[in-house]
């Protein structure tokens, strides 16, 4: 018998008060999976992940985690769960090391389990030298890390990550995506939200993209460009604006004016350009690109994800 | 005990290690310049009262007074901290901690400071001959009923206010005031009957005459059960109101 999925949710509502967070979504995450949550702010994502890491009653629907219900079972399962919240909350009055220590206490690991898993861990995310020193000083990459490190104190079976990466320089999401693909390789089951589409492209075997509290796709990254986008697209901007988008009507598969420049979705896109050139159009820059999951949303949802 | 209740306490020892010495001084300094300054500065005029020096009849006030202010500095800012800018508690409810242990955890930091504080201070105070019954040694454990009763209401206030601005108005109209008249200084039989009925709600007022009677060695003014059945409400109410005020705040 295959194993029941690790979350199950079936017409899961979160409300407060009038405003309606989540709006009756469906989804399973199976166990060894890196499954993604992926819209832009105030999809539903977050009110999603504090229902699923049993800190927000659901409203409505059926929710079950490990096999349990949340409501009922919630400290059973999040002794099971591992999470790194959106919002920092790390204690910035303790050192890096007893953050993981104290941390740990409160999953019932002993005292000297709880200083083996620091020391196993600031080694995993690389702050081992950091280990004395206060929380204040290091950096948003080294905070993020760090509350990593402290969301695998007690060996979870699944890490809920809400927004990993928002507000890290490039380098920094670098390292933490690395970390993580290590963590997805030892088979810890990953949930994550985003709304940058290359860290969905870069973790995610699966992935829902939501929008206004709903589900408007589902599938792997690759699954959906394929079903939502063409292979290629090519960016065009124009001197006098997007006016022109007209003339490149049957240019590619489809094109989407934007306030800045012009997408056209073509199977191959050095075809579509040509094609653009021929019509007599002088494009003040033109960029061929492979299809994003950007792409995938702009078309579901006719917005860009990061304004 | 529940572990967690443990691990919670545990976390507010640890945070505390950075503090020890700056809040030893406030604790075990400022009740000595106290009982010098006013227990035998201003002892020197009063004289006895009822055949006790005025220093030994402060001294179980003081030391109760002291218990009350560290069990309200304790759960003002550092509680609210917890909510707002550390979001200590936001972190604990990601786990198996429960809203009981997080309370519980941090009520009994307290009384894990409370005891020591006043045994120390206890110690000292025979140097000055300030005590007059052995039935002193149980003043550590009244002490530790006061800051429960008094921690926990507190705690529920600051679980429910987003501006720090409030604890302003808890210290002036609250903390103060009932310092002053819980029967700290003088007998609270000496203020008028209305104010005597606010003393005698006051968490701390049963305190200081649970640890009075055990420093004099004479029967307090009410009988022991009903100095301690306002503790216990107070304990028994405050925990309710800090309970749901976490559970409220926490629940998002």
């Amino acid at each position: 018998m295959a194993e029941e999925p690790l979350i199950v949710a079936r017409g899961l509502v979160k409300r407060f008060g009038e405003f309606t967070a989540v709006d009756g979504i469906d989804v399973s995450v199976e166990r060894g999976e890196a499954f993604g949550f992926l819209g832009p702010n105030g999809a539903g994502k977050s009110s999603t992940m504090r229902m699923i890491s049993c800190v927000s009653p659901p409203t409505a629907g059926e929710l079950r985690i490990l096999g349990m219900d949340p409501v009922r079972d919630g400290v059973a399962i999040r002794g099971r769960l591992g999470v790194c919240p959106q919002l920092g909350n790390l204690d910035t009055d303790l050192s890096v090391f007893e953050n993981l220590t104290t941390y740990a206490r409160y999953f019932g690991l002993s005292r000297a389990e709880a200083r083996r898993r620091a020391t196993e861990l600031l080694e995993f995310v690389q702050l081992a030298d950091r280990a004395k020193g206060k929380v204040e000083p290091l950096s948003g990459g080294m905070k993020q890390r760090l509350t990593i490190a402290r969301a695998l104190v007690n060996d979870p079976e699944i890490v809920l990550l809400d927004e990993p990466t928002t507000g890290l320089d490039p380098q920094a999401r670098h390292l933490l995506w690395e970390r993580l693909y290590q963590l997805k390789r030892q088979g810890v089951t990953l949930v994550l939200t985003t709304h940058y589409m290359d860290e969905a492209e870069q973790l995610c075997d699966r992935l829902v993209v939501m929008d206004g509290g709903r589900i408007v796709a589902e599938g792997s990254p690759r699954e959906l460009i394929d079903r939502y986008s063409t292979p290629e697209v090519v960016e065009l901007r124009f001197a006098g604006g997007a006016e022109v988008a007209v003339k490149l009507d049957g240019v590619g598969e489809r094109v989407d004016a934007l306030p800045d420049r012009v997408l056209v979705y073509a199977r191959d896109g050095d075809a579509a350009v040509a094609e653009v050139h021929r019509r007599g159009l002088s494009p003040s820059s033109v960029l061929v690109r492979r299809s994003t999951l950007e792409d995938v949303f702009l078309h579901l949802t006719g917005r860009t994800l990061v304004d | 005990m529940a572990h967690s209740t443990v691990a919670v306490l545990e976390r507010h020892l640890t945070l505390y290690r950075r503090l020890f010495w700056a809040s030893a001084m406030s604790s075990f300094l400022l009740p000595v310049l106290f009982l010098v300054s006013i227990g035998l500065g201003v002892g020197g005029y009063v004289g006895d009262l009822g055949g006790v020096s005025y220093l030994q009849w402060i001294v179980p006030g003081v030391m109760a007074a002291t218990a009350f202010q560290m069990a309200v500095g304790e759960t003002t800012y550092p509680v609210l901290g917890d909510f707002k800018w550390t979001r200590g508690y936001h972190a604990m409810r990601a786990t198996p901690v429960r809203i009981g242990d997080m309370v519980a955890g941090q009520v009994l930091f307290m009384v894990v400071r409370v005891l020591p504080q006043t045994a120390v201070f206890l110690a000292i105070v025979v140097l000055f001959g300030g005590l007059r019954s052995w039935w002193s040694v149980v003043t550590p454990l009244v002490c530790a009923a006061v800051v429960v009763a008094s921690a926990l209401p507190v705690m529920g206030v600051s679980a429910r206010i987003d501006n720090d601005g409030y604890f302003a108005l808890l210290f002036r109209f609250v903390m103060i005031p009932m310092t002053l008249f819980a029967g700290v200084f003088f007998p609270v039989a000496q203020l008028p009957l209305v104010a005597q009925w606010l003393a005698w709600v006051s968490p701390l007022w049963h305190g200081v005459e649970l640890c009075r009677a055990a420093t004099l060695g004479v029967a307090p003014p009410w009988p022991i059960w009903a100095h301690a059945l306002c503790l216990v409400a107070w304990t028994v109410a405050g925990g309710w109101f800090a309970m749901r005020g976490f559970a409220r705040r926490l629940a998002v």
